[in-house]
């Protein structure tokens, strides 16, 4: 029995560590939706800002993945 | 799984596994690409070499843009970075392949060798007052410790996440093809998990892409924090 309580527990863990990865997608269409705003606005300085709109994507899109990367280790490495 | 190609025994430093076979097979595919390509070095070029220079100018336009002029002395590192972290992610995507990128202890490794390289170089080059990075001048004086604490763990945080954010995105993205290929097997939801497949698929090229150009990126923001710590 004590066995599978901390099977249990490892599930619903990963299951609760998801919710992390709405925050990430709140975050990225966030930077995008802001450069697409500015872009339409000004679209000659569109082009030299789309390498900063990717690092944002990347910071922001890594937070979700670690979040994923917590529900994976008490998934399969309890 | 790291497998040993031949026979089933364990897995020493010196065996050659499906891991070192993928990272093989990625050396020679950026060879046939970056020097059979250019082999004709024709004035009007061919197809294989307009992709090679293609690639080429990407990445000297971003090293150039991004860590400036004498961030170009850098730029074999980071294009081999780049054209290896490519290969790898693009070669994942063929069936019965297998994704060296997405192993923590891959990209950990690349990782920690740009952030040792970019550490070692700021000292050379500006000794202690490469220390400068952490000393925000720009802010009220009683925030500057705080501050100066806040910028050394982020800056060491920064291996971790740059290795976690590659190697988590490749897993992640084939991880879900592999469900949804099981769903296919059920034979009534099978045409809807034919058409998901598909368009995961579309998107994990662009993903591959996409995260071989933020590491590039990345190593070259690094960089640009070594050659210039000013705040």
């Amino acid at each position: 029995m004590e066995g599978d309580i901390v099977q249990m527990g490892a599930y619903i863990g990963a299951g609760l560590a998801c919710t992390g990865m709405g925050g990430a997608a709140v975050g990225v269409g966030h930077v995008v939706g802001n450069f697409l705003s500015g872009a339409l606005r000004n679209p000659s300085a569109a082009g030299g800002q789309t390498a900063t709109m990717f690092i944002g994507i990347a910071f922001s899109e890594a937070l979700g993945i670690f979040s994923f990367l917590v529900a994976l280790l008490l998934m399969f490495a309890v | 799984m790291v497998k040993p190609l031949f026979g089933d025994g364990a897995v020493h430093w010196y065996t050659p596994t499906n891991v070192t076979l993928w990272m093989g097979v990625a050396i020679v595919a950026i060879l046939l690409l970056l020097v059979v390509g250019t082999r004709g070095r024709a004035v009007v070029p061919t197809r294989g070499q307009s992709v090679a220079e293609l690639a080429y100018g990407f990445v000297y336009k971003m090293v150039e843009d991004v860590a400036g002029k004498d961030g170009l002395k850098y730029f074999p590192y980071i294009m081999t970075l780049f054209m290896f972290i490519v290969m790898s992610n693009m070669l994942g995507l063929l069936p019965l392949s297998y994704t060296t990128t997405s192993h923590v202890a891959v990209t950990g490794v690349l990782a920690m060798a740009v952030f040792l390289t970019v550490t070692i170089l700021g000292f050379v080059l500006h000794g202690v007052s490469f220390l400068k990075l952490f000393w925000i001048s720009s802010a009220p004086l009683a925030l500057r410790p705080i501050l100066a604490l806040i910028e050394v763990i982020s800056y060491f945080v920064r291996p971790v996440s740059h290795s976690i954010r590659l190697a988590g995105n490749m897993m992640a993205g084939h991880a879900v093809i592999k469900v949804f290929a099981g769903f296919a097997a059920l034979l009534a939801i099978s045409p809807f998990a034919v058409v998901a497949i598909t368009a995961m698929y579309a998107l994990e090229t662009l993903v591959a892409f996409i995260q071989a150009y933020v590491f590039a990126i990345l190593t070259c923001v690094y960089l640009k924090d070594a050659l210039h710590p000013y705040h």
